[in-house]
Formats: structure tokens, C-alpha cells, sequence
């Protein structure tokens, strides 16, 4: 359980949280016609006979739509429906052509499933939860209004109509605004692990309808809840949530009632405010689509869907703190992203090809490396370093000379940010610009034994117990040696030679 | 040269294939009768240009000795519910006057790539809601034929498609497209003693046919003889990847195949069919059919189609149902037409649209199909009505079992005086009473003329096959046609 907790005037509340997230499907064409799907084309110029709904225009489904939302039920450990039926949501919009919506009431292709939220002790999140899934069902979107383009009437673009969207509706298992936020973020990886969503928020490929509730802690009954309508970032989620908890628990002690309705959330504000009433809501006559047969998926079709899921985020987590040995700190952070683990990945089998170790022995540096430092060097670079010279052969060349001692952590440093402005060779950059450490015990020797000899009282008062005098003779080695000598050298030679 | 319009499809096809004549005499020939018929009002608009232009590329292909398609040289008319590109297509409704689409429905371009040419856009019942062609925005069609009891009434050419029915029977068209969702196309063929094929469901796409009730919408020929709705019923049917109820079977040579041997075969006799109060004369012509089946060598025997009488309230809440959902798209936004009264909104635009585009008899359809969706009613009606629907395909399920095809009259009644049932809707749709069933089972199902009337009026003998058996359909209808020697036709009076 969430520790959430609400103080009230009257007690302590507690919240339910259900979320309904729409997903974009990623395909090139649309669910019911060959229209193109890319985002941010010229308005209408996307839309064919079937998205305008000319007379006698009939749907027929594209196979890859329905691919993509069989493989995400299967990445949410789902039951498929191998038959399941298209229904039409009747009501009358401007950017609804058709006048109903091409949906799924009765029989979802994707039935139950669940996804596990990781524990996060700060966000008030103990330890990990299941978050189930009653459905996914896959449906067309609508189009878009435009009322800025003229000043008495609004214009339709109807490129996004009848582009494919998943429908994932969660069951009423979140009890914070921390979980719902975690919930879309595990939701949003795993769509992007599968490649069935591309996750972006901004250009609203997907987005949730929150539905909130409140109780007084210790009550079963749920109460009546709002439905937060096209909240388009886990931020927002978070804080519609967080305004309709305040609100609800306002209006109950104040002795109200909470009115079952559509809320809209404003961004600009992070609040809420009502958009319809449940008396004023439409009568959607849902009825099964007469236009399209039931879809019925054969064992082939499943069998390929299956065998194409790539490893998900949980499991790619485990192991890459079982196998490869990483702190869960870095095997979360490695996984959250699909960029980041691929540049992760590539990397990490770059190294270990060009050291000749298994992966698990070089993990830990690629991981600190992907994390911490080549991110450190890009950011402090901005705009003078081009990416395209990062490649993996690159990178895994200086951490080659790393793990064998030529370079320092900061010669790396040094050197990547050679490599990104320029495009040159590590290797060559490392002799070059002498970006090297001096390994060669005999310059070392000379240098340790020139300080022993100017330093003779320390090196009594040393071999005398002062054992803290070590870090001196470092320090003046590594002086004497312009920081270039390779410290574990420096340390051993001074060890043999201060006795 | 003798009358070319008297010539059916197959006779003018072979004709121009023989240079017996041309394909443009032929087009020229119809298209001064379709001129001279205005009275008739079967057509929303003519098109003789391209029944020409048609005529033409198939007499020049025949002079460059290429192959001829199955249609060539055979103008026909084309109901104004399929869409054709830059030709006005409005399914006789004011919402979609002077809409004319960018594309072609499946159904014309093959019978335009198979050589056919149109003579015009037929009327029809507005959006083919109707059993009268008296609901369309475009005005009554008058059938051809009139009573011989001196009433000089003008009868109703049935409806839906009254326009395709009036033609062929008027000999304006060998032949002409029509559809059916519940009856119009056997309804209309009836009463106007000609032959009409609906085939099963997803035998024609439905792509391209402004929809009405997409379940049951199923196109089909209307020609004056059974070979000649087998010949265009060929080209005019298979599959088509842009309709996903479109049958994904291979189609049949009907008209090579057509034999009216019927030994071994059995005849069906539904008793349910045999209503109260129905028509002596329907009877009696029905009794001729079953005479003449079995002089063609069938065996006739009683089945039972125990459901029959919930056909008709079953139909009339799952066509309208998915009618009020098929209309939803004429809303003024994109195309058609739009009534934007001084200063309203977007709700008021729809209303002020459809109250103004859409016929008292769509409008009604429209109700009653929302009624019995919405929410508390779903279940007592649409739910209801689907069990139905499965239990009449069961019942013909069970019939097929114990015969080959079914014979049926075709309509209760003959042709009525127009305004007769206008005002009286379920007396209308009683008119559907035999033609219903195999629409809501999706069978093939035709209508062959029989006899005339004691006041000269055709009637007409339905037979329903099994599913995909649209030969034993076309078999049975020409042991009929052969044997009723029904060579009547309307006098000229228009």
C-alpha cells in the first residue's frame, strides 16, 4: 500500500486511481484506411476517401495495427482474444466524420494483464506493486478542431482521423499520484520496448483520462469518482490528480456531494474543471460494427506476434543486475529508456570485442561510462561537439586504454572530448596531444628517487610510522610527472621503494 | 433494322460481337427511348454521353479485333445508389443533390471494364429506405404497366429500386443495377414482370453503394430474363479487398452453366408462407410454380421456416439500427448539403441540415434506429432482433436439408396505386413480408415473373438458394421462365 495520505478536516482520506491511456500505434498507415499517419503534415492532406467518410467509403482493417496491439497485450502478460468484434460509438462531432467511432465495447481484442511498479522509497512508493489491466482494445482517433484560424468558424483537420490508438484501461489499483506517474512511465517503456507506441507525450501519441476517487481511510466502498479527460504528461497526471483529491475532499466536508462527470485539466493552472455532467452525457448506441467481421486470429499469427517481443524492461533489469553484475541504480537507469539501453548495449559488446573479456567484465565501466561520464563530457561540449563522431568503436577504444592503464579517468575525458569535436582516432589523439600516462617504471623510478633524495627528513619520519605521509610522495611523483604517470604504478614503485 | 430496345443483354452483346449492329445504334437506341420516357421519371439524371463514349471504345475494339467483355455494347442504367465519378450521385435524397463523388463503386467500374456503358442515374427510394419509390426527393416513378380495370391509376414500380424496374420494364434499359437490403430489387422486379438476382451476401462489394444497412445491403442485376441476370449478375460480382464482408470466393460461370433440368433436385414449399388473408391470385400463381418445377423434373416438398413471422420485426429494427449509424455522416461538415442558419452553432447546423436533407421516411428510419440502440432498449430490441436473425438462418438451414432451393411468391401483392400506402407505413412495409427472410439470412434470392393478374398486372415467383448457390437460383427461375412463357409487356402510354 501507498502511504498517501490525505489530512482532512474531518480525517484522513485516502485516494483510488484508475487510468485509461490512449497510445498512438506505431504503423505507417491508419487502422481502417492506407492513409499516411506521420505527424505534423499540412492539415487534410492525410486523409482518404474512408477518414472522410464519403458515401459508401468502407473500413478494412490494417493487419499491423492489430499486430502491434496483440504484442503489447503479450508484453503486459495479457490473455489475447483470438476472436474479438468492432463496435460503433454513435455520436456526432465535427471531427468525427463517420459520426460514430470505430471501437471495441464487447469483446476487446486484449483481455486481462498487469504491469509491476518498481518501489521508490522517496516517491512514497515501499516496494514494488502489480498494477492490473483489464483491457486493451484498439479503436480510431479523432480529428483535430482548429478555432484560431478564423473569426467566426473553426476549421477540422482530419489527418489523425482514423489513426489506430490503443485503449490500456487500468483497474482502480493506484492509491497516489507517485503510482499513477510510475504506472505511465512502466506503460510508456514497455510500449517503447515493443515499438507498438513511440511514448511521445508532447505530440500526444499518448495520453490519459485519470479517474479519481476519495475515501475516508478504512472505508471499503469506493466513492464516486471524476474522469479527468486527454491528460497529455506523467507531470500533469500527477497533478490532476493532486487537484482532484484537494477538490473532492473539499466539497465531501463541506457536505457536498461528488458528481459522477468529465473533468478537463488545465495545464496552465494545474486544475481541473467540469466539461459534462453525467446527466448531460452522451448515449453512445454501441452496436457491433456491421461493416466488419469479427477478427479472428489464427495460432500463425500469434505464434510471430510472440516470437517478435524483444526483452522487456523487467526482465532486461534483472538482468543486468544478475549477469552483468550492475548496481540497481544503473540497470534501472539503463533500462528506462530504449535509447539507452541500445547505446548501452552496442557499446557495452563493442568493449568487450575490442578488450577480448566476456560482457560481465566490462559492464560496470560501460555502465559509468553511458551514464556518468560521456553524458558529463557531451553536456559541458553543448553545441561544439557533434554526436556522429561518438561512435561505439570510438568509445569503446578509449575504454580500452582505460582498462589498461595508458589513460587516465580524466585523459578519457580529455580525449572524448577530442573525439567529438574533431572526429579523430583515440589512439591517435593519445599520442598525439600526449594524452597518455607514463606507465615506463624507469622515468617513474628516476622521478620517486630525485624526491626521496630532496625529501630525506620525510622519508625517515615515513619509515618512522608516519604512514599518512604516503599521499606526499604521491602527490610530488605525480607533479614531477605532470599527472601523466599511471597512478597504480606511481603507488606500487613508491610502496618498493619507502619500504 | 428491327427495334434494338426490344433486344435483352446477352442478344445485344452477341449481336455486336456478330456486326449484327453497333454498339452505338444500340446506345443511340436506348438512350431516345430514355428521352422520350420523362413521364416515367425513372431517371435522376441521363447520361447519354457516356452510354455513347462506352458504345464507341467497344466498336472500336471490335474493329481492332481485340476480346470483347461480357457486357460490351450493353448500355444499362445505374441506380443512384452507386457512386460514379463526376456523375451526380445522391441515393434520391436532397442531402447528397449535386454531390458527385471521385470514385467509382466496385460494381460499375466492372461492368464499365467489362463493357457496359450508362445510360443515366435511376431513381429510387431515398437512400433505398421504401417499397414504393414514392420517398424519393426526385419525385414518383410511375411503372409502366397500368391495371386493365379502367381505374387509369398510376401504379408504384416497387421499390427500392423503382427506377431500375420501370426502366427495363419500359425497355429504356436491357437491364439495370439494383439493390437489395430487404426486397428492392425482387419487390420491384415483381411488379413489373421482369427477373431480378439478389445474390448471397458478399457476392457484390459494397464499396462505393451509399450504404443503408450494410449487414443486408447486397447488389444484383435487373434484366428481362434469367440468362441475362446470370450475365450480368458475372460481372458484376467477387471479391473485392477494399469491402471486408466481400465473399473471397472464385466467381462462377452462372450463364454458361444455366440448365433448367431440375431432376433430382428438390423444390422447398415453405407452409409458413402460406398467410391468411393472402391474395388468391398470389396462390394460384404460386401453384403454377410448384407445377412447373416439377414438370422440369424437381421434386417438391413442404419445409418449414418456423421464424417467419418475427422476419419482419426483426428487420425493421436491424436495418434501421444500422441505418441511423450509416446516415450519421450526412451532417453538412464535408460534402452535400449544408444548412447553416445566421448564427448557429455546430449542433444547430446538424439539425437544420438533416431536418432539411433528410425525407420523412429516412427520418423515420433514423428514430426508430436510435430508439432501439439507446441504452435501456439495446437489449429488448437489437439483441432480440440478432437472435432472431440467427434463428432464421437456422430455420433455412434446417430447410436445406431436405431440399435445394425454395419457391415463394415474391410480394403479397401486385403493383399498388401510387399514394395507396403512403400514409400508412406498416401496411408499406407488410410488402416485404416474403423477401425479408433470406435478406436477413444473406441467401440468394430472385424474383421471375409468373402470370398476369385478372387486372393485367405481373406477378412474380421467388426463389431463395442455399448459400453460394446462386446457379440452383438461376436454374430453378429459368425452368419457370421457360414454362410461364411470360412475354407480356407494359403498353406504351408515356
Amino acid at each position: 500500500m501507498s502511504n498517501y495520505r490525505i489530512e482532512g478536516a474531518t480525517g484522513t482520506w485516502e485516494v483510488v486511481i484508475g487510468l485509461e491511456v490512449h497510445a498512438q500505434v506505431t504503423s505507417n498507415a491508419k487502422l481502417f484506411s492506407g492513409a499516411s499517419t506521420q505527424f505534423g503534415a499540412e492539415p487534410n492532406s492525410q486523409v482518404s476517401l474512408v477518414d472522410a467518410a464519403m458515401p459508401g467509403m468502407l473500413p478494412v482493417p490494417n493487419r499491423e495495427c492489430i499486430r502491434q496491439a496483440v504484442r503489447t497485450g503479450m508484453a503486459i502478460e495479457a490473455q489475447i482474444n483470438a476472436w474479438s468484434r468492432f463496435d460503433r460509438k454513435n455520436y456526432f462531432y465535427a471531427d468525427l466524420p463517420q459520426g460514430y467511432q470505430i471501437s471495441q465495447l464487447y469483446h476487446p481484442l486484449v483481455g486481462e494483464g498487469q504491469l509491476t511498479i518498481e518501489a521508490d522509497e522517496k516517491a512514497g512508493i515501499p516496494e514494488d506493486k502489480v498494477i492490473r489491466i483489464e483491457r486493451i482494445h484498439v479503436e480510431q482517433d479523432a480529428g483535430k478542431l482548429m478555432h484560431d484560424q478564423h473569426p467566426t468558424m473553426s476549421y477540422v483537420d482530419l489527418n489523425r482521423t482514423g489513426v489506430a490508438l490503443m485503449e490500456i484501461v487500468s483497474r482502480p489499483d493506484m492509491t497516489s499520484p507517485a503510482e499513477a506517474g510510475a504506472y505511465i512511465r512502466k506503460l510508456r517503456a514497455i510500449l517503447r520496448y515493443v515499438g507498438s507506441c513511440d511514448g511521445n507525450m508532447e505530440e500526444g501519441s499518448m495520453r490519459a483520462d485519470v479517474n479519481v476517487s476519495v475515501r475516508k481511510v478504512g472505508d471499503t466502498e469506493l466513492g464516486t469518482r471524476t474522469e479527468t479527460k486527454n491528460v497529455n504528461s506523467v507531470r500533469f497526471v500527477m497533478q490532476a490528480i493532486e487537484h482532484e483529491v484537494r477538490r473532492q475532499i473539499d466539497v465531501l466536508e463541506d457536505g457536498g456531494q461528488i458528481v459522477q462527470e468529465t473533468r478537463l485539466f488545465d495545464p496552465n493552472t494545474g486544475t481541473t474543471r467540469s466539461m459534462r455532467s453525467k446527466e448531460d452525457a452522451h448515449d453512445y448506441r454501441y452496436f457491433p460494427d456491421p461493416d466488419l467481421l469479427p477478427l479472428e486470429l489464427d495460432q500463425d499469427f500469434l505464434d510471430e506476434c510472440r516470437a517478435s517481443l524483444p526483452e522487456l524492461p523487467d526482465a532486461k533489469r534483472a538482468r543486468y543486475t544478475g549477469e552483468l553484475g550492475l548496481t540497481d541504480y544503473n540497470a534501472r537507469e539503463l533500462t528506462a529508456e530504449v535509447e539507452t539501453f541500445a547505446r548501452f548495449e552496442t557499446l557495452l559488446a563493442e568493449t568487450a570485442k575490442a578488450l577480448g573479456k566476456p560482457e560481465a567484465k566490462v559492464a560496470t565501466p560501460v555502465a559509468n561510462w553511458s551514464l556518468s561520464v560521456a553524458p558529463g563530457v557531451i553536456k559541458a561540449l553543448g553545441d561544439e561537439g557533434d554526436m556522429a563522431n561518438a561512435t561505439p568503436a570510438r568509445q569503446a577504444a578509449i575504454l580500452k586504454m582505460q582498462d589498461a592503464g595508458e589513460i587516465s579517468g580524466g585523459q578519457a575525458k580529455e580525449i572524448f572530448e577530442i573525439v567529438l569535436k574533431t572526429g579523430r582516432e583515440p589512439d591517435e589523439i593519445a599520442e598525439t596531444d600526449g594524452l597518455k600516462q607514463v606507465s615506463d617504471t624507469g622515468a617513474i623510478e628516476e622521478a620517486i628517487a630525485a624526491i626521496m633524495a630532496a625529501n630525506e627528513d620525510k622519508v625517515a619520519d615515513y619509515r618512522g610510522g608516519k604512514d599518512k605521509l604516503f599521499g606526499f610522495f604521491v602527490g610530488q611523483t605525480m607533479k614531477a610527472m605532470q599527472g601523466k604517470a599511471n597512478p597504480a604504478v606511481v603507488n606500487q614503485l613508491l610502496k618498493d621503494k619507502l619500504g | 433494322m428491327s427495334d434494338l430496345t426490344l433486344l435483352g443483354v446477352k442478344a445485344i452483346r452477341d449481336g455486336v460481337a456478330a456486326g449484327d449492329f453497333t454498339a452505338r445504334e444500340v446506345a443511340e437506341a436506348f438512350n431516345a427511348n430514355v428521352a422520350a420516357a420523362s413521364e416515367l421519371n425513372a431517371f435522376i439524371v441521363t447520361t447519354p454521353e457516356h452510354a455513347l463514349a462506352a458504345a464507341d471504345a467497344v466498336d472500336a475494339k471490335r474493329a481492332a479485333g481485340e476480346e470483347l467483355g461480357v457486357m460490351a455494347g450493353v448500355p444499362i442504367g445505374m441506380k443512384d445508389l452507386f457512386a460514379t465519378r463526376g456523375v451526380q450521385t445522391t441515393a434520391a435524397s436532397a442531402i447528397l443533390e449535386g454531390f458527385k463523388p471521385e470514385y467509382e463503386s466496385t460494381v460499375s467500374q466492372k461492368l464499365w471494364d467489362a463493357g457496359a456503358g450508362m445510360l443515366g442515374k435511376l431513381n429510387l427510394d431515398q437512400f433505398a429506405m421504401g417499397s414504393s419509390n414514392e420517398t424519393s426527393h426526385f419525385g414518383n416513378v410511375a411503372n409502366p404497366w397500368k391495371a386493365n380495370d379502367g381505374s387509369n391509376n398510376v401504379l408504384a414500380p416497387g421499390g427500392s429500386s423503382g427506377g431500375s424496374s420501370a426502366a427495363v420494364a419500359a425497355r429504356l434499359a436491357p437491364a439495370a443495377t439494383g439493390t437489395d437490403t430487404g426486397g428492392s430489387i425482387r419487390q420491384p422486379a415483381a411488379f413489373t414482370g421482369i427477373s431480378g438476382i439478389k445474390p448471397t451476401y458478399g457476392r457484390c462489394s459494397r464499396w462505393g453503394i451509399v450504404a443503408f444497412a450494410s449487414s443486408l445491403d447486397q447488389a444484383g442485376p435487373m434484366a428481362r430474363s434469367v440468362e441475362d441476370c446470370a450475365v450480368m449478375l458475372g460481372a458484376m460480382a467477387g471479391f473485392d479487398p477494399k469491402d471486408s464482408t466481400s465473399l473471397d470466393a472464385p466467381v462462377p460461370d452462372w450463364a454458361g452453366a444455366l440448365n433448367a433440368d431440375l431432376r433430382g433436385k428438390k423444390v422447398g414449399i415453405p407452409k409458413e408462407y402460406r398467410m391468411d388473408g393472402t391474395d388468391a391470385e398470389i396462390l394460384a400463381s404460386w401453384d403454377d410454380g410448384i407445377a412447373w418445377l416439377k414438370d422440369a423434373g424437381a421434386e417438391v416438398v413442404d419445409v418449414s421456416l418456423p421464424h417467419t413471422k418475427y422476419a419482419l420485426p426483426a428487420y425493421y429494427i436491424v436495418a434501421p439500427a444500422e441505418a441511423s449509424s450509416n446516415l450519421a455522416r450526412y451532417d453538412g461538415v464535408r460534402y452535400g448539403l449544408r444548412d447553416l442558419p445566421e448564427g448557429a452553432g455546430l449542433q444547430d447546423m446538424y439539425a437544420a441540415t438533416r431536418a432539411a436533407g433528410f425525407g420523412p421516411e429516412v427520418k423515420r428510419r433514423i428514430m426508430l434506429g436510435t430508439y432501439v440502440l439507446s441504452a435501456g432498449f439495446y437489449d429488448a430490441y437489437y439483441t432480440q432482433a440478432m437472435k432472431v436473425r440467427t434463428l432464421i438462418q437456422r430455420d433455412f438451414n434446417d430447410a436445406f436439408g431436405e431440399c435445394d432451393v425454395i419457391l415463394a411468391p415474391t410480394t403479397p401483392t401486385a403493383a399498388f396505386p401510387l399514394g395507396d400506402k403512403l400514409d400508412d407505413p406498416l401496411a408499406m412495409y407488410l410488402n416485404d413480408v416474403f423477401s425479408v427472410p433470406a435478406s436477413l439470412a444473406g441467401l440468394p434470392a430472385m424474383s421471375v415473373p409468373s402470370r398476369l393478374n385478372a387486372k393485367g398486372l405481373p406477378l412474380g415467383l421467388q426463389l431463395v438458394g442455399k448459400a453460394m448457390d446462386e446457379q440452383m437460383v438461376l436454374n430453378a427461375g429459368l425452368a419457370i421462365e421457360q414454362r410461364a412463357g411470360f412475354d407480356a409487356a407494359p403498353g406504351k402510354w408515356w
